[in-house]
This record gives structure tokens, sequence and C-alpha cells, in this order.
């Protein structure tokens, strides 16, 4: 049997900034992970039926904008609403400590400051992605 | 069973078979077995061409006129896997997210997962679950193809050959494979000037060719603005009514179901064989038709005696 992870990698929110995205993005491939990417200004509907279709095993936002605690927890939500509450959500981009700390309490499995060596993210993913 | 919830409509089990199905997980198979008898009534399109010539994008436009006629739709879009990571970025969503959130669109990415010819080894299986999904025309999106990937041939209907202007001159219309393949030919980005041109090149490589009852309609369109699609999806259904006018449907289904237990065969004589060798062996024939001490013909022949051998 021939399992790969498979993660989504999606930025929500209207910042134009894909340039993170796509760096992780392409190293995820290099990881041997499938990457699927949906690009920018992503809605979080958009986001969670992507998961679903995709039936992903970790969901990768990259956020600049700030919109953090309006968006993340509508992915959370809904994501729980389709039955993907065994999907992890990780979070890259700038978040300030505090909003950090309660996002995790909301369930996001890990957030990724600026300056994350690839390879730390890619050990994560490895160790907390969904197991089929 | 998943197969079940399928049938009943449940979109998450659609995503968790073809999963399972890309995985090779044995279980699949009895799922595929109960939803067999609920396939064979989608429209099969194939989406091919040389890598940016605007597939994904003509695919979303085709999602959109395909609704319009309240008609549904499933995907499956194909990006290549790298050959050394073994991972793959599957981007093709990326254009077709406009419809995304539609219930009655399912788009799935995959990776070809070390298979060449344009398609994922799972495809024809994942074929079978939108089509048992209820699909009506079900789009196979290829990787970008050269000259010679012509899997798509195998497991469509219908052959749609996206190419751009100034793709070539006759000589390279006339040697590339993929030519032979389409049923419908598109010009797209045709804004960019000289489709007319390529039309014509493309028209008088295909007169020179055999007759062909269908003759391949040559469509200019500039997907990223919708324009060119409403004929192309028209030509797409005449397409159909050939090929059930002319009985050409059931020999069809006929090939297609010959290639594909062939290719079961194929597969399980190969897993019977090396289940049989066992990996060490295996390993140690492969050290040495490296190492050149026996060819890889002889070396088959003794793999294939173990066939023989009683357990």
């Amino acid at each position: 049997m021939e399992k790969k992870i498979r993660i989504l990698v999606a930025k929500p929110g209207l910042d134009g900034h894909d340039r993170g995205a796509k760096v992780v993005a392409r190293a995820f491939r290099d990881a041997g992970f499938e990457v699927i990417y949906t690009g920018l200004k992503q809605t979080p509907e958009q986001i969670v039926e992507s998961a679903l279709q995709e039936d992903v095993d970790g969901i990768g936002l990259s956020i600049l904008s700030g919109a953090h605690m309006t968006l993340i927890p509508r992915v959370l939500e809904l994501a729980r609403n389709e039955g993907l509450a065994d999907v992890p959500v990780y979070v890259g981009g700038i978040i300030p400590d505090e909003d950090a700390s309660e996002l995790k309490r909301m369930g996001v499995a890990e957030i990724f400051g600026p300056g994350t060596p690839t390879q730390a993210i890619i050990e994560c993913v490895k160790k907390t992605s969904r197991r089929r | 069973m998943l197969s079940e919830k399928i049938l009943g409509g449940d979109r998450r089990a659609v995503s968790r078979l073809i999963t399972i199905i890309e995985d090779g997980d044995p279980e699949s198979r009895r799922e595929l077995a109960s939803l067999y008898k609920h396939t064979g009534r989608a429209h099969i399109v194939g989406i091919t061409g040389p890598p940016g010539a605007g597939k994904s994008t003509l695919v979303c436009s085709l999602i959109k006129r395909i609704r319009e006629k309240d008609k549904t739709v499933g995907i499956i879009a194909v990006d290549p896997t790298s050959p050394f990571s073994g991972g793959a970025l599957l981007g093709d969503r990326i254009r077709m997210q406009d419809s995304s959130l539609d219930p009655e669109v399912f788009i799935r990415s995959m990776g070809t997962r070390g298979r060449l010819g344009g398609l994922a080894k799972a495809t024809s299986d994942a074929i079978k679950v939108l089509d048992a999904f209820g699909k009506d025309y079900i789009l196979v999106e290829t990787v970008g193809t050269g000259q010679s990937e012509v899997d798509i041939v195998k497991y469509a209907h219908t052959v749609v050959l996206v190419l751009v202007p100034h793709f070539g001159d006759e000589i390279q219309i006339g040697k590339a494979g993929i030519i032979e393949i389409g049923d419908i030919f598109v010009i797209n980005k045709a804004d960019f000037g000289g489709a007319d041109k390529t039309a014509l090149e493309i028209k008088t490589m295909l007169e020179l060719g055999e007759k062909r009852a269908w003759t391949p309609p040559i469509l200019q369109a500039i997907s990223r603005e919708d324009s060119g699609t409403d004929k192309i999806l028209g030509a797409i259904d005449s397409h159909m009514d050939f090929l059930r006018e002319s009985s050409s449907l059931s020999r069809m289904a006929e090939e297609k179901v010959e290639n594909e237990l062939l290719e079961l065969l194929r597969l399980e004589v190969e897993t019977y064989i090396l289940n049989k060798v066992g990996p060490e062996s295996f390993e140690d024939m492969v050290a040495q038709v490296a190492a050149r001490r026996i060819d890889p013909y002889t070396a088959c022949e003794k793999l294939l005696e173990t066939i023989n051998h009683k357990d």
C-alpha cells in the first residue's frame, strides 16, 4: 500500500502575500507529500469543502492579513460540522502570541511564525497529521 | 460500507473511497465491486494537451456551462508526482474554485504516483466512483502531455485536445501522437494571435490522415473569458450523439472492459509472482542484472518459472 500525506495549503482572507504559502507548499512536495494548493482569497467554506473533497490529512492556512481571529475559528467550526474534526489545522503567518494561544485553545494544531524552518513544519505535520 | 453511503449521496464517502483506491487498500476492491452495476451512465470527457495550454481554465469554464444546463459534473484533475521525492503539487483546483461550493460539483486532485501516460493509476477507478455517485459528466484533466501520453483514450468517451497558437508547424502536429486522439480540438488563448494559422495546420494534418467517421471539429476559445466554451460543450454532446448513433459506444465499452481486464490480470500476475519470489530474491535478481551478471530477459524467464513451482 502506498499511503501519502495529503495536505491542503490555502490562503484565507484578502491579503495577496502568497510567497510563504508557496514556499511551504514546495517544501511539502519535496518531503513527499501530496499538496493540494488552492491559492488566494479562499473563504472558510471553500477551504473546508476542498478539504472534504480532497480527503486531506491536514489543512495548512497561511494568513498575514490580521483577520485570523475571524477566519480561523470559522474554518475550525465548519470542519467540525462536516465531520472533519480529526483533520488538524496548521496556521502560518504573523499571529500575536495572545491570539496564538487562543487559537490553539480553539483547536489549531500548531502555529508557525515567520522564520520557522520548513523542516520543522514538515516534521510537525508528519507527527501530527491524520493517520489513515 | 462506503459504497452504500456513496449511493445515498454522501460526499465524504466518495472522497474517502478515492483515497483508499489511491492507497491500494484491498478494501477498495469490494467497494468498487458493489458500485460497478451503478456505473456506465456518465459521459466521460478527457481534457488533455501540453502544460500551460489552459486545461484547468477550460475545465472551470465547462463546469459553469454544464451547471447552466442543470447537469451535474465530477472532475478528476491529475498533476505529476515528482519522481524524486514522490510528492506532488496539485494546483488544478486554483482555477476551479469558483464552482467549489456548488453541491453538484465534485472536484478531486490526483498525483500520477509514478505512472506514465498522463493519468494516475487510480484514475479509472475514481471515474467509476463519480459515475456511480450520479454525475452526468466526468471531466478528467490529464497532466500536461507532450507527444505520446495517450492513456486518456482508454478511459474517456470523448477526448478534447487543448492546444495554443504557435504550437508548432505541420510536422510537429503530424508526429505528435496526441493529435491522433483528439475528438475535439480546441485552440485556446485564441486572442494571442496565430490561432487561425494553427487551426489550418491541424485541419491540413487531419485531412492527410485516414478518413474517420467522426470529423473532429477545430474550435477556438479564450477560456479565461469563458469565450468559446458553449461551442466546445456543444461539440462534446454531438460527439456523444455520434457515438450512440454509430453504435461505437457499445464497441468502446467492450474495448474498455478488455483493457481493464488485461490490466487487472497483469497487476495480479505481477503481484502473484512477486509474492512467490519474495522481495529478497527479487532484489537479488535486480542486483544481478544491474551488475550485468545476467541479462533482464533471462531474469524475467527465471522469475516466470516460479509460477510452475509447487508451494
